[in-house]
């Protein structure tokens, strides 16, 4: 096939990841530390999703990825190809037909299924370094389940903006024991965490794993005054015409002009496919 | 009357060389103690190790707790002492900055322990912090303030409120007038002097300022190279000192 052993990493590392991958389903929300390689790609672009995908694909899987919920953004299309390359796998763009997802920032809006792997690229695993930076304390509060702090921060966000203005990256309680940071996925995902499909979170610089098994409770931290609220732009997609989707905001002129569209690219594929319009879209071919 | 914590031969060593040794003694329920000396003397070291900031060498501080009685907070499991750490307990640094969350507004500060306690309401909160504002003598319109735009005495006054919050039985303090001007400290103590009678706190004051024993203590220990010299009612101690360097540290003070 190729010089490369199977999807880029050797086996003793695949092993390793793959021993951290299991304590991580294991203690759904534990951040599990692991010995991180040095990928052919800069930190910030996916090395710790990369290796979880690596670790987890076969040769029968076929693997989606996808940036900010687009399947053709330079990250994206960077990984698949990386994978083509060194794991001759199958890819594909379409959600329906993807066993492994890696995803960055966003949870594809069509409803996985059992068999389907959803693995994140993390850029700071811990949620509550930028209240407490001494990595020793944070895991001794994680340990006793000290989580105030966690509230303070949204105690500010409501002080200073009247609403809680945490919109990605938002903190859910795992299983009512772990505290964990979602990954910036927007908090409009927050309640898609609870899914069929496993889900593996791979942060390469921190060198943290983390997981959450098929059907998990997970809650979203809020105020009994000031419930969580999973928000999105007050918009249907312009191209397909969605209302239940995520959107982008994109400035289409110097005029003012601008269009809302689903971040998620495959499910507004799919939409204009089935016939759907929106305000400035065209019938798909 | 159960004493509220007793004290029974702490020492700690660094190495070779002594922090504390050997200190015993009763705090009553309401009582005030203030622990004096020079620096290096062992105080800090002394009240680090009650408050369970560090582990003693020997000894046992028993405290009494609201559920079970009196414990030995030294070997009791750690997530029960930061539990007390975070109720019973409060703990005012002579920095107000190693005490507060510089980054978080003075609500934010105020509110953390009774998030930690598990209050989920915001409204609850919002009006504890503005109340507690109110009696440590801050305007509440710099409730939204970060600490970092507050003076050295709106800082420590502002920690205390961050402590007291909770309703916690007994306070530790390390030098709370440290580096503040003379008339800031006044009004500081005269604050502390009033929440102390108020809520009935007990407290343990380390200081090297006698003025500030003799305002709030009812009893002081005298502290020399990690042993205390001198115990006693603070009047007594300060008027009719017994052992040499009380009575050279007694005689040190300037009169203005």
């Amino acid at each position: 096939m190729n010089e490369y052993n199977f999807a880029y990493l050797d086996e003793q590392t695949k092993r390793m990841i793959r021993r951290a991958i299991l304590k991580g389903l294991a203690i759904p929300g534990y951040q599990v530390p692991f010995a991180s390689r040095e990928m052919p790609m800069p930190y910030g672009w996916g090395t710790g999703g990369v290796q979880v995908s690596a670790a987890t694909l076969t040769p029968d899987d076929t693997l989606k990825v996808i940036d900010q919920g687009a399947d053709d953004t330079t990250n994206a299309v960077s990984i698949r190809k990386f994978f083509e390359r060194t794991a001759g796998i199958e890819t594909t763009e379409e959600t329906e037909k993807a066993t492994v997802i890696q995803t960055r920032h966003r949870i594809p809006e069509q409803k996985l299924r059992e068999d389907q792997i959803l693995v994140y690229q993390v850029p700071i695993p811990e949620p509550l370094r930028f209240l407490e930076p001494r990595e020793t304390e944070t895991r001794k509060m994680h340990s006793l389940e000290e989580y105030g702090l966690m509230h303070v921060k949204l105690y500010e966000d409501i002080s200073q903006h009247g609403q809680i203005a945490t919109s990605y990256a938002y903190p859910v309680r795992v299983s009512e024991r772990y505290v964990m940071d979602p990954s910036p996925i927007p908090k409009f995902d927050n309640p898609k965490l609870e899914m069929d499909a496993i889900q593996l979170f791979g942060a390469g610089r921190e060198q943290r794993i983390y997981a959450v098994p098929p059907h998990t409770k997970l809650v979203s931290l809020d105020f009994e005054d000031y419930p969580f609220e999973a928000s999105k732009a007050d918009h249907a997609c312009d191209l397909c015409g969605a209302q239940d989707s995520y959107l982008d905001e994109l400035i289409t002129d110097d005029q003012g002009g601008r269009m809302f569209v689903c971040s998620d690219t495959d499910y507004c594929r799919c939409r204009r496919e089935a016939g759907h319009i929106g305000r400035l879209g065209v019938p798909a071919q | 009357m159960t004493p509220l914590l007793q004290v029974r031969d702490i020492s700690k060593h660094y190495g070779a060389r002594i922090g504390c040794t050997d200190v015993g003694f009763d705090l009553y329920p309401g009582e005030v103690m203030g622990i004096v000396g020079e620096s290096g003397s062992g105080k800090s070291t002394l009240l680090n190790c009650l408050a369970g900031h560090l582990p003693p060498d020997r000894g046992e501080v028993i405290f009494d707790t609201r559920a079970d009685g009196p414990v030995d907070t030294v070997t009791m499991s750690e997530p029960a002492r930061r539990m007390l750490a975070r109720t019973d307990w409060a703990f005012v640094h002579q920095h107000a900055r190693d005490g507060l969350r510089m980054t978080v507004s003075a609500g934010g500060n105020i509110g953390e322990r009774l998030m930690a306690v598990g209050t989920r309401h915001y409204g609850d909160i919002r009006s504890r912090a503005t109340d507690w504002l109110e009696r440590v003598e801050i305007d509440e319109n710099r409730i939204d303030d970060r600490p970092s735009a507050f003076s050295g005495g709106m800082q420590q006054r502002l920690q205390i409120a961050r402590n007291l919050v909770t309703g916690p039985r007994l306070v530790f303090m390390d030098e709370p007038t440290g580096g503040l001007d003379v008339s800031v400290q006044a009004r500081l103590l005269d604050l502390v002097r009033g929440l102390v009678r108020e809520m009935g706190l007990s407290a343990l004051i380390v200081t090297h300022d006698l003025a500030v024993v003799r305002l709030l203590a009812d009893r002081l220990m005298v502290m020399k190279d990690g042993h205390v010299v001198e115990a006693g009612l603070t009047d007594q101690v300060l008027d009719d000192p017994q052992h040499g360097y009380t009575q050279l540290l007694v005689s040190s003070v300037l009169q203005v």
